[in-house]
């Protein structure tokens, strides 16, 4: 085979594909537009839905291979948007987030396990406020424009994690069950 | 004041006319949807002074916030059944010494407030909404979400709310000074036809 540059080109983005997925499964680019956190409680019975303005999230998956994926997820707590500036800026105060000494909530995954066509069974630590644990929730896989799309809710207690402390304790005022949903669109 | 004009016909054929003074009374129902309802809107007028102007969030805060809703939702059900029952009953007739613009003007303020007891919970709801927070009445029943949130509308809708409550409460006023007016000074059956125990 003659040797062109258009041949040549392709050999070496092909070797670079090659080296990369070597290197890691597939660490995705989320697309930060697209993709959302949102923290779902109930205030005297009222269901709100708030989202996290700013974090991150890195996602190392395979389709090929689910088993071997890994997840990483950074939320700014004090990102919380409830909608209005004035009610916003309380959620960084010491007794809710306490974001000048805790400023992210993160989520590691330990294990990521196939659950079924485009459904992943994730484990991992999370953390909010200095406080770890354990937990284990479903994930759905979806491809959409070429993205994968990636979507799970983690129902927590926010009084695990001392959200909402002293007179926030009582939970007839605000639930202490909190969902926080997902949903991540990445690609190559 | 309602002067009847009355035949009396008397024994022997004769005829007398007598003028007997006769108050028309509100029925009871309207009495009762009037104090009501003039009690709640007052209640969750002052209450939203209150609320806004508590700094930050705080619990009292949220519960008066949900109160005020709840007495919102309340007000909105009582304007239904309040303009049913007025339908088919009419109320009495306004003095029939009352100077034209003063007709004018109850008429203009009551029929104003019929639209404001509609219109006031109506923007509030719409609000609340817009804000993303539904309303679940007096925290067990979670009323219609028909509107998605929208931070754009929202501002707004704060503004429409705010407005026609300040109308109101300078209507509201206006009504019950008028109604004092009657009472002390005209010396009329104005306000007794609204009050069950003034005879």
């Amino acid at each position: 085979m003659k040797i062109t540059p258009h041949v040549l080109r392709a050999t070496l983005l092909a070797s670079t594909i090659g080296l990369a997925l070597a290197a890691h499964a597939a660490v995705l680019k989320t697309d930060a537009a697209k993709s959302s956190v949102s923290a779902t409680f109930k205030q005297m019975n009222v269901p709100i839905e708030d989202k996290f303005k700013k974090f991150t999230a890195v996602i190392d998956y395979d389709a090929a291979k689910p088993d071997a994926s890994k997840a990483t997820v950074e939320i700014d707590t004090a990102s919380l948007d409830l909608g209005d500036p004035e009610y916003s800026k309380e959620v960084a105060k010491k007794e809710w987030f306490n974001s000048a000494q805790f400023p992210k909530a993160t989520f590691v995954s330990t294990s990521i396990k196939a659950a079924g066509a485009g459904k992943l069974t994730v484990t991992g630590n999370l953390t909010i406020k200095g406080k770890t644990t354990p937990v284990t929730f479903p994930l759905t896989v979806t491809t959409s424009g070429g993205k994968q799309v990636f979507d799970g809710a983690l129902p927590i207690k926010r009084l695990t994690y001392n959200i909402g402390e002293g007179q926030w304790k009582a939970t007839d005022m605000v639930a202490d069950d909190v969902l926080i949903k997902f949903h991540v669109v990445a690609g190559q | 004041m309602n002067r009847h004009t009355r035949r009396w016909h008397g024994i022997g054929g004769t005829t007398t006319i007598i003028r007997e003074h006769r108050m028309q009374r509100y029925t009871r129902t309207a009495m009762a949807l009037h104090w009501v309802m003039a009690l709640l809107i007052v209640s969750a007028f002052v209450m939203g002074l209150v609320m806004t102007n508590i700094p930050g969030f705080s619990p009292a805060k949220l519960r008066y916030f949900s109160w005020h809703k709840w007495l919102g939702v309340t007000v909105f059900a009582l304007a239904v059944l309040r303009v049913l029952w007025r339908t088919f009953h009419t109320p009495p007739p306004h003095p029939a010494q009352l100077p034209a613009w003063q007709n004018l003007a109850a008429s203009a303020v009551h029929w104003l407030l019929y639209v404001l007891i509609f219109a006031v919970p109506i923007s509030g709801y719409l609000y609340t909404l817009s804000a993303g927070v539904p309303v679940v009445y007096l925290g067990v029943w979670p009323m219609p979400v028909f509107m998605e949130p929208n931070p754009e509308l929202k501002p707004l809708l704060r503004a429409v709310h705010y407005w026609l409550d300040m109308t109101m409460a300078a209507l509201v006023a206006a009504h019950a000074a008028a109604a004092l007016k009657h009472h002390l000074i005209d010396r009329d059956d104005v306000l007794k036809r609204m009050v069950p125990f003034l005879k």
